[in-house]
């Protein structure tokens, strides 16, 4: 469960994120969609109180970044744009990083990691050092290393971002896992087509501002359009950095 | 403090398996350093030893002035070449190293019994030409003193009249302090290893993590930013100290190698002294840890860092330097000033004497707390967007 108030975000003379007021319930997929630079990203690092807001409010599950950060960073699993693995330690040693970071007792990571392995589908490349991993194999470890300590609100930033079709179907499916086991999902992406297949709720964030915020059916009565992407074009006002 | 020790655990793992920063700490240091000793003290001593052995040969100029000399010079092993027609131009373009010139008019000088000139023509200045000047000049000499005597003893005058005052050494250096090259060398080539054992490391925990870009999702975990970066300085200190003790241990054993009896040194790295040297600079080990952190997460880019560090070497060098140029005698207020007062206490227990504690605690306290202000900027640099979204 997430709340966002009036959030407000400038660096030096660039105004990145302009008032922009949301919910996330429980059980649902939440999409941020916006063209390139409309300021999801910047509004993913707020949530996850890795840049302070200037202006504005949000509570996790009730909490306040500003006051709560460690705690917020418990209840968060995160998959940021930045991948960024260690390539000189295996997979298995990366995702048991964050879980031992996370204050998670060896027994814990391991029978959590046989989990992971399991869903994600990592069984061939678990034991191997990350260099040279695809990018499907490295969006894999990093989902697990985010999902180790099995957090209730899962945050993702453009997660299918370089993937190929099956790894993609792949992500979908476990996406949709996620949501059926009552977790609440924000993911940010400019793909309409990922919007279309997971989420419950669009929000559509262009130049720092909410332009809409609904389900698909209502973004199409809103706009009065026959197709989501056609909406989107209409809404957001341009064509630019859209990605069909 | 959990997390803490994990950010450092992993660290310390990571670098162990880089190649490349196992070769900074480990290879460069400990196995470099000593080799490029035993190597320079070979070379050193065996050169010296050459040019003492060497014939010297010796052109004179004006021999015929002087055949009893000229006789001694020959009794004495010199081999005396005939005259050249410039002796100066000769010198000069660095034929010859030495010439003696007896003038025209020595027979007479000779004969009246006054101080005959003999000029010894050379270019001092010249490092090589060294050892034949001194050995020409102790030949003339000891010719003259010998004559003299020969006078005295004809005028019925006992010819230690002459000798008014004699001087005695009275040699109080251990054969420890004797050793030079050593002595000045090892401060330096310590107070490198406590900087460039972990460099590599404070590149690759901060600057790397940057470029690798998983500097973002680290710092998404539950762990405040401070005990990451403390985490990230201690595994540099581990490396650089790890470094220092490995620099030691191999010098401990490289010095029985060392051609000591060829320069008149005997000195050995005992474990009393290796402790103490540790002592001594396990605080700048901190200090360099922070400093090297604080550089690096400054830094954009690796590449960027790594442009950095030549600065960072300057740090331990100037002290050390100079301590080189102008050696002192150490004194309790110099033990204040970091990294200087490690190369005296270096030289005092590498000599073999008995360090005060005041000395000891002065130098570490002072070294430790200017290394703990480093850390504690550091530790807060992470708080800064501009740093951890710079790249």
């Amino acid at each position: 469960m997430i709340k966002v108030t009036n959030l407000h975000k400038s660096f030096g003379e660039i105004k990145a994120v302009r008032g922009i007021s949301f919910e996330v319930h429980d059980g649902e997929i939440t999409g941020l969609l916006g063209p390139n630079g409309a300021g999801k990203t910047t509004t993913l690092r707020m949530l996850y109180s890795l840049l302070p807001p200037d202006e504005g409010e949000i509570r996790i599950d009730g909490l306040d970044p500003g006051k709560d950060a460690m705690a917020i960073k418990r209840t968060l699993g995160v998959v940021p744009d930045n991948r960024g693995l260690y390539t000189r330690l295996t997979a298995r040693e990366n995702i048991a990083y964050y879980g031992t970071l996370h204050g998670m007792s060896r027994a814990e990571i391991d029978s959590r990691i046989e989990a992971l392995v399991e869903t994600l589908d990592m069984s061939d490349f678990i034991e191997r050092r990350t260099e040279g991993f695809s990018q499907g194999q490295r969006v894999k470890v990093a989902i697990a290393r985010a999902m180790v300590h099995q957090p209730q609100t899962v945050i993702m930033d453009e997660p299918s971002n370089g993937l190929d079709v099956m790894s993609t179907r792949a992500l979908r499916r476990y996406i949709l896992g996620l949501k059926a086991a009552g977790h609440s999902v924000v993911l940010s992406t400019h793909i309409m087509q990922e919007v279309v297949a997971l989420c419950d709720r669009i929000i559509i964030i262009a130049k720092g501002k909410i332009v809409a915020n609904g389900t698909a059916e209502e973004l199409l009565q809103q706009s009065s359009c026959d197709s989501l992407e056609d909406a989107f074009v209409h809404l957001i006002g341009t064509e630019e950095g859209l990605l069909a | 403090m959990s997390g803490l020790g994990t950010i450092y655990r992993k660290e310390i793992r990571e670098n162990l398996r880089d190649r490349r920063s196992l070769f900074n700490s480990v290879l460069l240091g400990p196995i470099l350093f000593p080799i490029l000793f035993i190597g320079l003290g070979y070379f050193a001593a065996s050169k010296q030893q050459e040019r003492a052995e060497q014939v010297l040969e010796v052109p004179v100029v004006g021999a015929e002035y002087a055949p009893n000399l000229v006789a001694f010079l020959a009794q004495q092993g010199v081999l005396v070449q005939p005259a050249p027609e410039d002796p100066e131009s000769l010198v000069r373009s660095q034929q010859v190293p030495v010439i003696i010139r007896i003038p025209e008019y020595y027979p007479e000088q000779w004969k009246q019994g006054k101080p005959a000139v003999v000029e010894i023509i050379a270019d001092p200045s010249r490092r090589e030409s060294e050892t034949p000047i001194r050995r020409v000049r102790s030949l003339l000499l000891a010719y003259g003193a010998q004559i003299g005597q020969l006078r005295l003893q004809l005028r019925g005058v006992s010819p230690s009249i002459r000798t008014a005052i004699m001087v005695k050494d009275v040699d109080l250096s251990t054969p420890q302090s004797r050793g030079m090259l050593v002595m000045i060398m090892l401060p330096y080539v310590l107070m490198i290893t406590a900087f460039t054992g972990g460099m590599h490391l404070a590149i690759d925990s901060t600057a790397g993590e940057k470029e690798r870009k998983s500097l973002e999702p680290l710092l998404i975990n539950p762990v405040p930013r401070w005990q990451i970066m403390l985490g990230k300085m201690s595994a540099t200190a581990t490396f650089s100290f790890a470094s220092l003790v490995l620099t030691l241990l191999s010098f401990r054993f490289a010095f029985p190698l060392l051609p000591t009896g060829a320069l008149g040194v005997d000195l050995n790295l005992g474990a009393m002294a290796i402790g103490g040297i540790l002592l001594a600079v396990a605080p700048v080990v901190v200090l360099a840890a922070a400093m090297l952190t604080t550089l690096a997460a400054l830094a954009k880019s690796l590449r960027e860092a790594q442009s950095y560090m030549g600065l960072v070497f300057m740090i331990p060098m100037i002290p050390s330097i100079i301590f080189m140029v102008n050696p002192v005698t150490p004194v309790t207020w110099m033990m204040s000033i970091p990294m200087f007062s490690q190369n005296l206490l270096i030289g005092e227990f590498v000599r073999g004497e008995s360090v005060p504690l005041l000395w000891l605690s002065l130098s570490m306290g002072s070294t430790l707390l200017i290394g703990l202000a480093f850390a504690a900027i550091a530790a807060t640099l992470f708080n800064r967007p501009r740093i951890v979204f710079s790249s």
